[in-house]
């Protein structure tokens, strides 16, 4: 559980932590792992990462991180937005 | 927004893989791998990624379905359950786009019924909603926009969902023609807005909120349906009463339906503005939501004719003595199913095969097909459902960046010996 995480939790209103619950999604390593688990899992599980994989290039984890702030205003400042994208195109890109 | 969310009912049902029941062997021969009991069914052709990390799990009061993500939980259908017409509620996909989902309590569930185009706005209870409108009883085909994504070539983000994103059901409801007309709808209203008790874990994020043109909504095969072949809906399909659009994909098919609005100008909602849009012009749609038409793209309609094997899957071995029988489901937007033709040499001579009950132009319809191999080797089979309006299926991808409508011919690899 980090800040981001328990941020969201308490934005929505929600009682008790559930994540817990869920069977943890262990990503692969690398540069920025953290930065994407403590942004990405408040809205998602992880899986969804490991199931758009490995085929999306750099310019399409860039769109997808962009369109997670723009169209479904994740609150992703500037720097873990690159840190993001840097790791998904390493780690999961095509 | 709601809380206590089922999340925790859903993640508690997430205990271990159970195998799921192979289906009647087609000559006695070696069951296809996805009998096993791990994801061994999922086609070779969705992203190596989802290969890895699907597995089989149970959510409450569901059977292990193939788990494509947790939360937002998207669940999929094994192929084996549509050898059966209907789709068993436990074996139903799983289909949210936002993760807050409230376990809606039925005795304090409203639906609102109203807007700026309604003079007599209305609130329903469940009972209400049961004992105030006619029940009619229709049977159709849900089925995921997005089903069959995981198989786009090249690969297009989304949940890549296989062949399993559908379910036939008989769902049973209050039209929603005649819940709208007791509201008084206005003569210039256009859309009717669709909200559910599901919402986003942020608030900056947009609602998922859809809306449907008005002459639509009034078919009067559209339902607010309570029931789903018979009993009370699955929690995790739109508990207690859900939009039910038949013929139309299910992005409409609204699950824990809270409101309903009528509009007199179109909805500029993210989830019907920008997302399930499909290019212009490129799908043979008949009916088209003209009022969120732009000069490129179009929210996306009806389910395009389709169909699938469901006794057979890639490396399956056969007697070449025969005799070999395949079945499958047909379906389409609910121009009714005419024939199914099936390859057994790769697409170079097809057959035709015998149409089993018509369970209504909106229903999978069951088809069967026999045939000796003759001799040992590799056998190509396939599958193409021809509708009675002259639609068939396609021989090559139409490519589209939301991945839609992918009715490209099921092909399986089997082999006699």
């Amino acid at each position: 559980m980090n800040a981001k995480l328990l941020a969201a939790i308490a934005i929505c209103g929600m009682t008790a932590p559930v994540w817990a619950e869920e069977q943890p999604i262990t990503l692969k390593p690398g540069p920025g792992k953290e930065v994407v688990e403590n942004n990405c899992a408040s809205c998602h599980s992880l899986d969804y990462i490991q199931m758009n994989s490995p085929f999306m290039n750099g310019k399409v984890w860039e769109t997808e991180v962009n369109k997670m702030i723009k169209a479904y205003g994740a609150p992703i400042d500037e720097a873990d937005a690159k840190k993001i994208m840097e790791y998904l195109t390493a780690t999961y890109g095509g | 927004m709601g809380t206590g969310l089922n999340r925790r009912q859903i993640l508690q049902g997430v205990a271990g893989g159970v195998a799921i029941a192979g289906t009647g062997a087609l000559n006695g021969g070696v069951p296809p791998a996805w009998a096993a009991g791990k994801v061994e069914g999922l086609s070779p052709a969705v992203p190596a990624g989802l290969q890895e990390a699907a597995i089989l799990e149970a959510l409450p009061g569901k059977k292990p379905l193939i788990k494509l993500s947790y939360r937002p939980p998207n669940y999929e259908t094994p192929i084996n359950y549509f050898n059966s017409v209907y789709t068993p509620n436990d074996a139903f996909f799983v289909r949210y786009h936002l993760a807050n989902i409230p376990a809606v309590d039925a005795s304090k569930w409203r639906l609102k019924v109203g807007g700026e185009a309604a003079a007599t706005p209305f609130e329903l209870t469940l009972e209400k909603l049961k004992s105030d409108f006619p029940a009619v009883e229709i049977s159709a085909v849900c089925q995921c926009s997005g089903n069959r994504r995981g198989l786009f070539a090249p690969h297009v983000p989304g949940v890549q969902w296989g062949y399993g994103a559908m379910g036939n059901a008989k769902w049973k409801g209050a039209r929603l023609k005649d819940i709208l007309e007791k509201a008084g709808i206005a003569k210039d209203a256009v859309e009717i807005v669709l909200d559910g008790a599901d919402g986003p874990v942020l608030d900056k994020t947009p609602d998922f909120v859809k809306s449907l043109p008005l002459w639509k909504a009034l078919d009067e095969n559209a339902l607010v349906a309570y029931e789903m072949n018979g009993e009370p809906l699955p929690e995790a399909n739109g508990f207690p009463a859900r939009i039910v659009i038949p013929g139309w994909t299910a992005t409409y098919w609204l699950k824990h339906i809270t409101s309903i609005e009528a509009r007199k100008t179109p909805f500029d909602g993210f989830w019907i503005k920008t997302a399930y849009r499909v290019p212009l012009g490129k799908f043979p749609t008949v009916q088209h939501f003209t009022s969120q038409e732009t000069a490129t793209n179009t929210p996306i309609t009806e389910i395009v004719v389709n169909s699938m094997f469901t006794n057979v899957a890639d490396g399956q071995k056969v007697s070449a003595a025969g005799p070999v029988a395949v079945q499958g489901i047909a379906w389409d937007g609910g121009y009714g199913i005419q024939s199914v033709d099936v390859s057994t040499d790769g697409g170079k001579s097809w057959q035709t095969a015998t149409l089993g009950e018509d369970s209504g132009r909106f229903s999978f319809r069951p088809f069967s097909f026999s045939f000796t191999p003759g001799k040992a080797g590799p056998i190509v089979l396939m599958a193409r459902a021809s509708n009675k309006i002259g639609q068939s299926q396609t021989a090559e991808l139409i490519a589209n960046p939301g991945g839609y409508h992918h009715n490209v011919m099921h092909r399986v690899s089997i082999s006699a010996a």
